[in-house]
């Protein structure tokens, strides 16, 4: 369980805190996502939730944050980063840029993690492969695509094994067909018991995947609830935040007054389009 | 180990044709069997040129010891003893810039890397002389997209050598603070990827080194001490 309780925070030399008395618990196996407009808090969230902040990006902190019960703050980055992974939306800056290939930029945590070569070697054709990146092992990681990176990225952080996993847009440079491998291995991935925190814009991923959907509005929780409520909510709009595909071909139907067989044709069609891979 | 001992024995040797034996046998030689003479030649000199054209000048018109006059405009003199000189130091930087060149060029940075973890090195010794190697061509990378996205919005950087150097400075600063903020998002990508976990990494596996390549680096480091020798005793005044 990934737990922020009471969290405001600041970053040095800012005038006022980005982030005010947020307070989330992520179960195990739960996938949470985050909207909201540009600087809402997002990016700020989860780099509290990774541990980053402030860790390594200084500024202050005020509240907790509770890995299955437990104070996270005596942690060293380095055990935290075994038990927490997270993953930013510029692909470019995640790669170690020391590795040749692919495959050993896959294998760079777990080598990190000093685990024996066999179990490396298990993770990583695992995660190429839950990635669909299986057939770029070979290929020089800057040589990549933007798209094609950020697949490689997140498979290095899905060959980790992170208990909680913290994701910053994932998504950002991928198209529909990476997306949706991203989101049947976060699938997967709750369905193993990994507690998921996702900041998204993309409304239909989050529909897809998540369990429960946050909003943020200037650093405060705005909308909390289940994803096919907040997702619906009228008011998210007003946070910019774009209604998913489904929810807004469901509003179109009613306003064309479609007789009840057809709307029911029409959700049962769009239950489909939204049910997890 | 070769570029090192190439570099050092430039150093050394002075005179014409030994350092152009080096140059010859150690940089060219090797640099032709791995296919990257035109290359290898081409950043060499861009390398040096800035150097060059200082130590021409400074040599060839105000060589201290110098008699012999080649040319004389106004009170700066050529001299032929500053002419000799300023080639024997061009010879040494060409040796110098062409070892450092080749290693560039003939070696992996993940390879380099690991090679120095299974060595003993430390993995954040070995990331750090590795990212080093590699700033520059990202950054090289970095400024050419800037400098097509501050083309695609009416800055003249092309033509004449002015609108050249206009042209540059809208770029330094987007690429410098760029690579700055880089750089902390990238640290903090290391970090939750156990980077700094301490203690041994696992190594997939080592670059392959072969008996004739161990034979070859325990010669370089065996001829250092006896070039140094040979030099002491000026039993190479021979070569220049």
């Amino acid at each position: 369980m990934l737990e922020l309780d009471g969290i405001t925070y600041r970053y040095a030399g800012a005038p006022r805190p980005s982030m005010h008395e947020v307070s989330l618990t992520l179960a195990d196996g739960e996938v949470v996502g985050i909207v909201g407009a540009s600087e809402a808090g997002k990016s700020t969230l989860c780099l509290v939730a990774a541990g980053l902040a402030p860790r390594t990006v200084g500024g202050s902190l005020s509240g907790r944050v509770l890995l299955d019960g437990h104070d996270a703050a005596p942690l060293a980055m380095h055990q935290l980063a075994e038990r927490v992974g997270i993953c930013f939306a510029n692909p470019a800056t995640q790669l170690s840029r020391v590795t040749a290939t692919v495959y050993e930029e896959v294998a760079f945590g777990p080598m990190n993690l000093g685990l024996p070569r066999g179990e490396i070697i298990d993770r990583t054709g695992a995660a190429l492969e839950a990635l669909g990146v299986a057939d770029l092992a070979e290929r020089e990681p800057a040589r990549l695509s933007g798209g094609q990176q950020q697949l490689v990225a997140v498979a290095g952080l899905l060959a980790m094994h992170p208990q909680h996993l913290v994701l910053d847009e994932p998504t950002a440079q991928l198209d529909p067909a990476g997306t949706q491998l991203v989101a049947e291995a976060l699938a997967r991935l709750a369905a193993d018991g990994a507690s998921i925190l996702i900041a998204e814009q993309k409304t239909d991923l989050l529909a897809q995947i998540c369990t429960r959907i946050v909003a943020l509005e200037a650093g405060r929780i705005a909308l909390e609830g289940a994803a096919a409520d907040v997702l619906a909510d009228e008011r998210l709009t007003g946070l910019g935040v774009a209604l998913p595909g489904s929810v807004r071909i469901r509003r179109l139907a009613e306003a064309a007054s479609l007789g009840s067989p057809q709307r029911d044709k029409l959700a049962t069609a769009l239950a489909t389009l939204d049910a997890p891979a | 180990m070769a570029a090192l001992v190439v570099t050092l024995a430039a150093i050394m040797l002075s005179g014409v044709v030994a350092p152009l034996l080096l140059i010859g046998v150690a940089v060219l030689l090797p640099a032709a069997v791995a296919g990257v003479v035109r290359e290898l030649s081409r950043i060499a000199l861009l390398l040096s040129l800035p150097l060059a054209i200082s130590v021409v000048l400074v040599n060839v018109f105000f060589f201290p010891a110098g008699e012999t006059v080649l040319l004389r405009i106004g009170p700066i003199v050529a001299t032929a003893e500053g002419l000799r000189f300023a080639v024997e130091i061009l010879l040494r930087l060409a040796a110098i810039s062409g070892a450092i060149v080749l290693f560039y060029l003939s070696t992996r940075p993940g390879d380099l890397v690991i090679d120095l973890e299974a060595r003993g090195v430390s993995p954040r010794l070995a990331f750090v002389a590795n990212a080093s190697v590699q700033t520059v061509p990202t950054m090289v990378e970095r400024a050419a997209d800037i400098a097509a996205a501050q083309r695609a919005r009416g800055l003249d950087s092309e033509g004449s050598p002015w609108a050249r150097v206009r042209g540059l400075l809208p770029l330094v600063a987007p690429v410098v603070l760029g690579s700055i903020a880089e750089v902390e998002e990238r640290t903090m990508a290391l970090e939750a990827r156990a980077f700094t976990r301490p203690g041994r990494r696992t190594l997939l596996w080592r670059p392959a080194d072969s008996r004739g390549q161990a034979v070859a680096r325990w010669l370089l480091v065996a001829a250092l001490p006896l070039l140094i020798g040979l030099r002491a005793a000026g039993w190479l005044a021979w070569l220049g």
